[in-house]
């Protein structure tokens, strides 16, 4: 009881937050900040208004969500992949990080985004460029994390597989990775986050499809409110994503969380 | 990171340059077409050439000029709205749930938004840096007033100091260290933001447009110099900011064991 | 089966074990004891193939041993930095197993005995930081037990657990290594321990640390917590293992044991 009204009380400010933004946007009347209930409005017309054998989705919306999600998830976890080996290799193989570190630091500060153009010119417009920009702009917290976290494994887990002789694909499968895990993990989480960013921008700059583009169109037919509903879109879009994360990291670092209460 | 001595550092030159010989042999071997993907030397010396080029250098100040507002504006908002929440417990608790829900929206989404309601490119870029940059700066701050010890402030409270004055004697030196933690990320955000918008939305001046308009000429060696200048300048920030902190924070190093 | 032929290490300039001189017979209990920092673990360590001993050399069946010897077990002190805690008790027990070609099934079943051998059948399932620090000591135990080594060394096993948990994983040890008939070493600095597992007690001494004590237990029959120490020749032994850990010589007079200080 108590925690049920808790709950309430804690997302007061939310409902608060709507009816003062629909009561002040009914009064201003500007064109450029719609009322929410409007945005609400389109958003459910553009989007959720779909059969439910689609999940309400709309054709618009599938139409519109399919490309630009399969392209963060795909850029995501070739980035993911990636990050995690080089990450293992520089952690692991003595001296190579010395010798990467001034390189990877100036990789790593490249705005990701004036990769766009660069990608653009030398290859087509196109997934595959959007890819590469993706997986370019996210790999860096997947990789400096996972180099963190292969570097610091309790040598005392490295003796004991030492002493039991286990293979090199059992020291790095089941004890490097599994103990470098958590640190993966919030290095993945990170990354999540920018693939979004970075799958806006680069629909944004020079595609024709996805949640981007959709934007630009509703921008450029000033469509203010659905330029609103688009953002709330991918606001939404943020959420979900580090809510399914959560979800998922909770189940597979259980064994961390309790071992790190239970010490 | 491994720690910078001077072994690390040879080996990290030797490394560096070792990419770059190999690099620009391959080019000149002919491993790709160099009227299309200029050598790796042309790039570097089209990036120098860019310092003094007049062109580069007004859109370079003027990306700066707004990168460097943009800060200020995150700062200045950021700063104390962080000390507020930091210290009035259920403002926190009550704010919470907008923050949860406005930090996931991707900046570079307002841009189509912004463009439309500035007329002046700068305010729009400035809009969309301090909304990225915001962050950072707000939860560090937050997380810093936290860590302030409590007997320091209740030493001072006992000593009949308002609460204006406990945030500014004990409070803000307190959670300082963390808050040059958020500026520093928030000036690497910042200038991500401001050369992206210049790149979606154009306008007259500013690095991303400069880029824009050696794109419609081809101009790989210009894209990538500027763009190699870009992320020269943001380690150079970074890296004095990391000096400044150093310097500045010592004793709080100490405290934290040289963590972070 | 493992003979140390003046073994050194020296840690940079710190001489912390100073040519050690042992043999251990196929299927004896050997216990090391000496004071804290003597360099008992260095020992230990050289013998595992942890670290590469600066001088000296380790035999194993005659052969000298480089890396990390086949056949050997060690069950650490510190068992938390030893059983791997995103793994239950039954893998983390089984996990040494695949080095030895056997298929899930039977490597599940194996580490399935061995956790029963220690009593933990029940918690097979559980993870480490689910057990209390006796329980994990003990999955320590059964993967030591599980992977059947020749030579099971055991770094202060039971230091950090309580006085009764470790009187049972004392008898635990002692009945299963004879049912395996494996050859231990086991570090301690706990004399009375010494006295009652070992069926031979060597002392070192102070750091550097070198042999001063190699002395044979001779007690009756199964051991057993109460009666095994309150013999009279279990007092004497542990009398004199305790003097010379601290660095005295006895020597024996018409009127017992008498001390003097070297
Ligand atoms: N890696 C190392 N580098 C330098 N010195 C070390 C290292 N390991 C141990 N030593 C030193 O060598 C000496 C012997 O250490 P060792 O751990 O072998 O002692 P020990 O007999 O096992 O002690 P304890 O009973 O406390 O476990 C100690 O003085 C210790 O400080
Ligand atoms: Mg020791």
């Amino acid at each position: 009881m108590r925690r049920a009204t808790s709950g309430v009380l804690r997302f007061w400010i939310v409902p608060v937050t709507l009816v003062l933004w629909e009561l002040l946007t009914r009064v201003t009347e500007s064109p450029y900040f719609p009322p929410p209930s409007r945005i609400a409005t389109q958003f459910y017309d553009m989007w959720l208004s779909g059969p439910a054998s689609q999940l309400l989705l709309t054709e618009s919306a599938l139409d519109t969500f399919g490309p630009s999600l399969g392209r963060l998830l795909a850029g995501w976890t070739i980035a993911g992949v990636l990050g995690i080996a080089l990450g293992v290799a520089l952690g692991r193989i003595r001296g190579l990080a010395e010798y990467t570190d001034p390189v990877l630091q100036f990789l790593r500060a490249l705005p990701p985004p004036l990769l766009v153009p660069i990608f653009f010119v030398l290859f087509k417009i196109g997934t595959p460029t959007q890819l590469a920009v993706i997986v370019f702009g996210v790999i860096w917290p997947v990789l400096v994390n996972t180099t963190d976290g292969v570097r610091a494994v309790d040598k005392g887990f490295l003796e004991t597989a030492r002493v039991f002789q286990f293979s090199r694909y059992d020291i790095l499968r089941r004890v490097i990775l599994p103990s470098a895990m958590p640190k993966i993990f919030a290095g993945l989480r990170l990354s999540l986050s920018l693939a979004l960013i970075l799958m806006v921008v680069s629909e944004l700059v020079g595609s024709n499809s996805g949640i981007g583009y959709s934007l630009l169109y509703a921008q450029q037919s000033y469509d203010y409110t659905g330029v609103w509903a688009h953002i709330v879109l991918l606001g939404v879009l943020g959420l979900l994503f580090n809510a399914l994360f959560l979800v998922a990291e909770g189940r597979v670092l259980s064994w961390h969380a309790n071992a790190r209460r239970n010490v | 990171m491994p720690k910078v001595n001077g072994a690390s550092l040879l080996r990290g030159l030797i490394g560096t340059a070792g990419l770059l010989a190999v690099l620009e042999a391959a080019g000149r071997l002919g491993a790709w077409d160099t009227e299309r993907l200029p050598l790796v030397s042309t790039v570097l010396l089209r990036a120098g050439e860019l310092l003094t080029d007049p062109e580069f250098l007004v859109s370079a100040r003027s990306s700066l000029t707004t990168w460097a507002l943009a800060l200020l504006v995150t700062i200045a908002i950021a700063v104390p709205a962080g000390l507020l929440l930091g210290m009035v417990k259920p403002a926190e608790m009550a704010v919470r749930p907008l923050i949860e829900f406005l930090r996931p929206i991707p900046s570079v989404a307002l841009i189509p938004l912004v463009i439309l309601l500035y007329s002046e490119t700068t305010h729009m870029r400035i809009t969309v840096a301090v909304y990225a940059a915001l962050w950072p700066v707000l939860i560090n701050t937050i997380y810093g007033v936290r860590d302030v010890d409590p007997l320091a402030k209740e030493t001072l409270r006992s000593f009949g100091f308002g609460p204006g004055s406990v945030a500014y004697r004990v409070v803000l030196p307190g959670a300082a260290p963390f808050i040059a933690t958020g500026i520093r990320l928030a000036a690497s955000v910042a200038i991500v933001l401001v050369v992206t918008s210049e790149l979606i939305a154009g306008g007259i001046e500013g690095v991303g447009v400069y880029i824009t308009i050696a794109q419609s000429g081809n101009r790989l060696d210009l894209m990538i110099g500027a763009t190699i200048l870009v992320g020269l300048f943001g380690i150079l920030v970074n890296a004095l900011l990391v000096a400044g902190e150093n310097r500045l924070f010592r004793w709080h190093r100490a405290r934290a064991g040289a963590a972070t | 089966m493992l003979e140390l032929v003046d073994l050194s290490h020296t840690y940079g300039s710190y001489r912390a074990i100073d040519r050690v001189n042992l043999k251990v017979a196929q299927g004896e209990v050997v216990c090391i004891v000496g004071p804290s920092g003597c360099g008992k673990s260095t020992l230990l360590r050289s013998i595992a193939g942890l670290i590469k001993p600066t001088g000296g050399t380790v035999l194993l069946d005659g052969k000298p041993v480089a890396g990390s010897p086949e056949n050997l077990a060690v069950v650490f002190q510190d068992y938390s930095r030893s059983l791997y805690p995103w793994m239950s008790a039954l893998a983390n027990v089984g996990l040494p197993l695949r080095r030895r070609g056997l298929d899930k099934k039977r490597r599940d079943a194996a580490a399935m005995a061995a956790l029963e051998q220690v009593g933990l059948a029940g918690a097979a399932a559980k993870y480490p930081w689910e057990m209390s620090g006796g329980m994990q000591q003990r999955v320590s135990i059964a993967r030591a037990l599980a992977y059947q080594p020749k030579l099971l060394l055991m770094d202060e096993p039971f230091g950090s657990v309580d006085a009764q948990t470790r009187e049972e994983l004392e008898d635990l040890t002692l009945r299963v290594c004879a049912h395996h008939g494996m050859t231990i070493l086991l570090i301690t600095h706990d004399v009375d321990e010494s006295v009652y597992v070992g069926d031979r007690v060597v002392v070192l001494s102070k750091a550097p640390g070198t042999v001063v004590g190699d002395l044979p237990v001779q007690l009756p029959g199964p051991r057993d917590q109460i009666h095994t120490r309150e013999l009279e020749a279990f007092v004497r032994l542990r009398a004199e293992v305790g003097r010379l850990v601290r660095g005295m010589t006895p020597h024996r007079n018409t009127h017992g044991f008498g001390v003097e200080t070297r």
